[in-house]
């Protein structure tokens, strides 16, 4: 599995896949994206919350499909010709990895970040939750938000899924 | 030789825990009094097997608990101890003891040595009660020439440990034990390591049996470089004297049988024509050899004396075919007929079948738009597509299917512990087990039944004296029955034990609060209430059965796995348990029904009836509920674009369609917008990387590739909080 990032065992950096979500970029670690797709119709699930757009069928598997805008209560956007799905793996405690899709507005990069440059999030106060964000870093000046996806979903983003 | 054992460790561990089943099963086949000689034979073959393999990888512990084992099935085998009650059980709690010793190994725990040791202690004083018996019958009974003096002969029974060699416990009839001289040539072919069998552990059991020579041959052994450790290359001539019996000889080849040469002659027989058991021997070779080699039998007879040669299987075809193929049956060994596959194998096949019915549907969606020339051929090639894909998807189904034997087979046993330990005596008889079904409704199936079971032998069948008091025979009945029926499978469970008494239960009904104090219900009614929640009327607590957790539990199991349970009780004389299963739980029938852009799946099984009614048949109950008369009831509408957030194409009744469903004892109509085909489809999880969601169920991909869900009709009856009753 290391294989794909560490092309150099020696470097402790790390790869990352970066997208655009309202102007902001922000990164997941690429041993974890399973891969990237075009847009397409999802069949709505009764009775979630609003983020939840519904599951596809991704190679036989019913995948869920999450709106990271509205996750982050950001305002909608409408999905245009670059709106892409990452497709995450995700580990979680006493259960089996799950697999989802995140919508995101489009994706920008594979980047390498190094340890170093690597800096932690700042508290930005109670009205602000930063738990997810595993980092900042800086990739040719710009800031890239590293996410934590696995406490993404443990931290209740899936709503109901954690009832089960 | 440096071969790793440990490799064979897991097939062994198996092969045992199957072998210990099949003892098990043959324990309680066992007649007290009259057993079955074929019977103790398989038992016997599971202890000598057990206790060849445990000796063999080093688990010492249980080679020797299988030995004394050994030494009484022994002595039963011989009709020289009689099948008791007592003897049944302990040979039992000898099946757990190795079964507990094996598991240990296997997960490299210590053994339960006290609990071990006191069963080989009751072996023993077993044995050594054989032993006064035989010492007794013995100076009674005017047995020509027979042995050793009592008093002798139990006291060092008794300080000897069980550890009695038949030989020496019987005897010869002559007084002294008669050496005889066997030559036995044994050429072991190359993959005899393989088939498990390990020639040094042979010479050493002979050695016990006598004084052994050993003669090795190394002719065949190749250079050095072209040595292959895997292969036996050696062979040997042993010569063994002392009073052992041709059969003692062939029964340590037993597992190498068909893996090597066998010579067995007696060089010098050392009685004379008037031994007793050179005649049995004769007799055997009577039964062995074919009409055309009657006449050399008789020069044999004749010459007593000369050297007696027996080859091994090939010149007697019969009775060697029936050894042959019961050894392989027990030991798993050269059974071509079946093949081990993980179940995650068979799952990624379904899977993959899934989705080849899911391309196929999709390529004839693509086929009926198609115009042209080649457009005809195309279809028919569809069609055939079709068809051989419905085979494949069946013969896939087929794989995963299990008898139901798999979890009938533990109710024996069941039966027959809680019965003795509920002072009762029950006939427990099971037809079907061949009935075939899926492994994951298999799996879930147990549970349930393992309740219904324990509440007959508890709560049904009566102590025998009640029994008879009642003019019942004392022995009380129990069946399990599995059939197929449609495409479901039926398990029925009955008893001729006492029923049910509706007034018992409907009074414990009223003290538990469970209906009114005044509500008047039917008897059958009150039968209902015994799969209600917290609901039991066993006299007394006992650790059987009665704490009021067991009908309602088997309830929602069955009610789980999508099937229904149905009671028919006659008071006095019994109760039957009928339970209904789908075949499978990977497909269901469905109806697809449109709401707005959304289809939905309704599963066939919970559909009544579809139909459209007027916009005046509604009546609203406290200006919110809306009720509808269906055959003289009022059922409950539930609008299913409300339920589900969706947005609708008809909202006004007399546009869409109202689905009468059940679920869960009670019928709603569900307000769609159409009804738009039927279909069987694959079910998939929504859990795997979801969650659970009320009133969905599951979910699946239709023939375009978008997916569909898959409606729990008793989750959306629940979250609704509608629904009449259906009587």
């Amino acid at each position: 599995m290391n294989a794909v990032v560490s092309t150099d065992p020696s470097s402790d950096a790390e790869q990352f896949l970066t997208f655009v979500l309202g102007g902001e970029e922000y990164g997941v670690t690429i041993l974890q994206v399973q891969g990237i797709q075009g847009w397409d119709r999802v069949t709505p699930i009764p009775n979630t919350p609003d983020f939840i757009l519904g599951v596809i069928n991704l190679r036989g598997a019913i995948v869920p499909i999450v709106d990271l805008r509205r996750r982050f209560g950001m305002p909608a956007a409408e999905f245009g010709p670059t709106t892409v799905v990452i497709v995450v793996r995700v580990a979680q405690e006493n259960r089996n990895e799950r697999t989802l899709g995140l919508v995101v507005d489009a994706v920008s990069e594979v980047c390498n970040v190094n340890a170093a440059d690597k800096k932690p999030a700042p508290d930005f106060g109670s009205h602000i939750k930063t738990d997810f964000v595993k980092g900042l870093a800086t990739v040719d000046k710009r800031m890239v938000i590293l996410l934590d996806i696995d406490r993404l979903v443990s931290e209740g983003l899936l709503g109901s899924m954690t009832t089960h | 030789m440096t071969l790793d054992l440990t490799q064979f460790h897991d097939a062994f561990f198996e092969e045992s825990f199957e072998a210990l089943d099949s003892m098990e099963a043959a324990l309680l086949k066992l007649d007290l009094g009259a057993p079955d000689a074929e019977l103790i034979n398989t038992i016997f073959r599971v202890a000598h097997s057990i206790k060849g393999g445990s000796a063999t990888f080093g688990f010492s512990e249980i080679a020797s608990f299988t030995h004394s084992l050994e030494t009484l099935l022994d002595e039963l085998r011989a009709n020289r101890l009689q099948v008791t009650q007592q003897m049944s059980d302990l040979l039992l709690k000898s099946v757990d003891a190795m079964r507990d010793m094996l598991r240990a190994v296997q997960v490299k725990q210590p053994i339960d040595a006290q609990k071990v040791a006191s069963l080989q202690a009751e072996a023993e004083a077993l044995l050594a009660q054989r032993d006064a018996a035989a010492a007794g019958s013995a100076a009674k009974a005017p047995v020509a020439g027979s042995v050793t003096s009592p008093t002798a002969e139990v006291p060092a029974k008794s300080a000897s440990s069980g550890d009695v060699s038949p030989a020496q416990g019987s005897g010869s009839p002559a007084g002294a034990p008669a050496a005889r001289v066997w030559k036995i040539g044994f050429r072991p072919y190359p993959e005899l390591f393989a088939r498990g069998n390990d020639p040094l552990r042979m010479l050493r059991e002979l050695n016990e049996l006598g004084t052994l020579e050993v003669e090795a041959h190394f002719e065949a052994l190749p250079s050095f470089t072209d040595l292959d450790t895997q292969n036996c290359y050696l062979a040997w001539t042993l010569q063994l004297s002392g009073n052992v019996a041709e059969e003692a000889i062939r029964e340590v080849f037993d597992w190498a049988e068909g893996d090597c040469d066998l010579d067995i002659t007696e060089v010098a027989p050392a009685a004379p024509a008037e031994d007793l058991t050179n005649y049995d021997l004769i007799a055997e070779f009577d039964a062995m050899m074919s009409a055309d080699a009657a006449p050399k039998y008789e020069a044999v007879k004749a010459t007593a004396p000369e050297p007696v040669v027996v080859s091994t299987p090939a010149p007697s075809p019969a009775p060697a075919e029936k050894s042959k193929s019961e050894v392989s049956a027990a030991s798993g060994i050269g059974d071509s007929g079946s093949i081990r596959v993980s179940v995650e194998k068979i799952d990624e096949l379904m899977n993959t079948v899934g989705e080849l019915v899911i391309t196929q549907s999709m390529l004839s969606q693509l086929g009926r738009n198609l115009e042209g020339g080649a457009s005809e051929q195309f279809r028919l090639g569809l069609a055939e597509l079709e068809r051989n894909m419905r085979e494949l998807q069946d013969s896939v189904m087929r794989v995963r299917m299990l008898p139901i034997s798999f979890v009938f087979s533990r109710f024996p046993r069941m039966v027959r512990d809680l019965a003795q330990r509920l002072g009762k005596q029950i006939e427990f008889t099971m037809t079907g087990e061949q009935t075939e079904l899926d492994k994951t409704v298999l799996e879930k199936i147990g549970d349930p039944l393992v309740h219904l079971i324990r509440n007959s032998v508890d709560h049904g069948i009566e102590k025998p004296d009640v029994r008879v008091g009642k003019g019942k025979s004392a022995n009380g009945h129990l069946k399990l029955d599995a059939c197929h029926r449609g495409g479901n499978i039926c398990v029925e469970v009955s008893d001729d034990g006492g029923g049910m008494d509706p007034v018992r239960i409907i009074a414990k009904a009223r003290a538990r609060g469970l209906i009114g104090p005044n509500e008047l219900i039917t008897d059958d009614q009150a039968v209902e209430l015994i799969f209600a929640p917290g609901f039991s009327t066993a006299e007394q607590t006992t650790d059987v059965s009665g704490r009021g957790v067991g009908l309602d539990v088997v309830r929602r199991n069955v009610k789980e796995l999508g099937g229904s349970i149905e009671v028919k009780n006659t008071p006095g004389s019994g109760a039957r348990f009928i339970i209904t299963l789908p075949l499978t739980l990977a497909i269901v029938d469905g109806q697809s029904i449109a709401v707005g852009k959304q289809s939905y799946i309704v599963p066939l099984i919970s559909i009544i009836e579809s139909l459209q009614i007027k916009q005046g048949a509604l009546n609203r109950v406290a200006g919110r509920g809306e009720v509808f008369t269906f055959r003289g009831d009022y059922v409950p509408v539930i609008r299913l674009h409300e339920l589900f957030g969706v947005e609708p194409r008809a909202r006004a009744l007399d546009e869409g369609l109202i689905v009468i469903v059940e679920g869960d004892g009670r019928r709603v109509g569900l307000f769609v917008d159409d009804l738009l085909g039927q279909q069987q489809v694959v079910i998939k999880s929504l859990e795997t990387n979801y969650g659970h969601i009320d009133g969905v169920s599951g979910a699946t991909i239709l023939g375009d590739g978008s997916v569909a869900l898959i409606l729990d009709l008793p989750g959306i009856i629940r979250r609704a909080g509608a629904g009449a009753r259906v009587n």
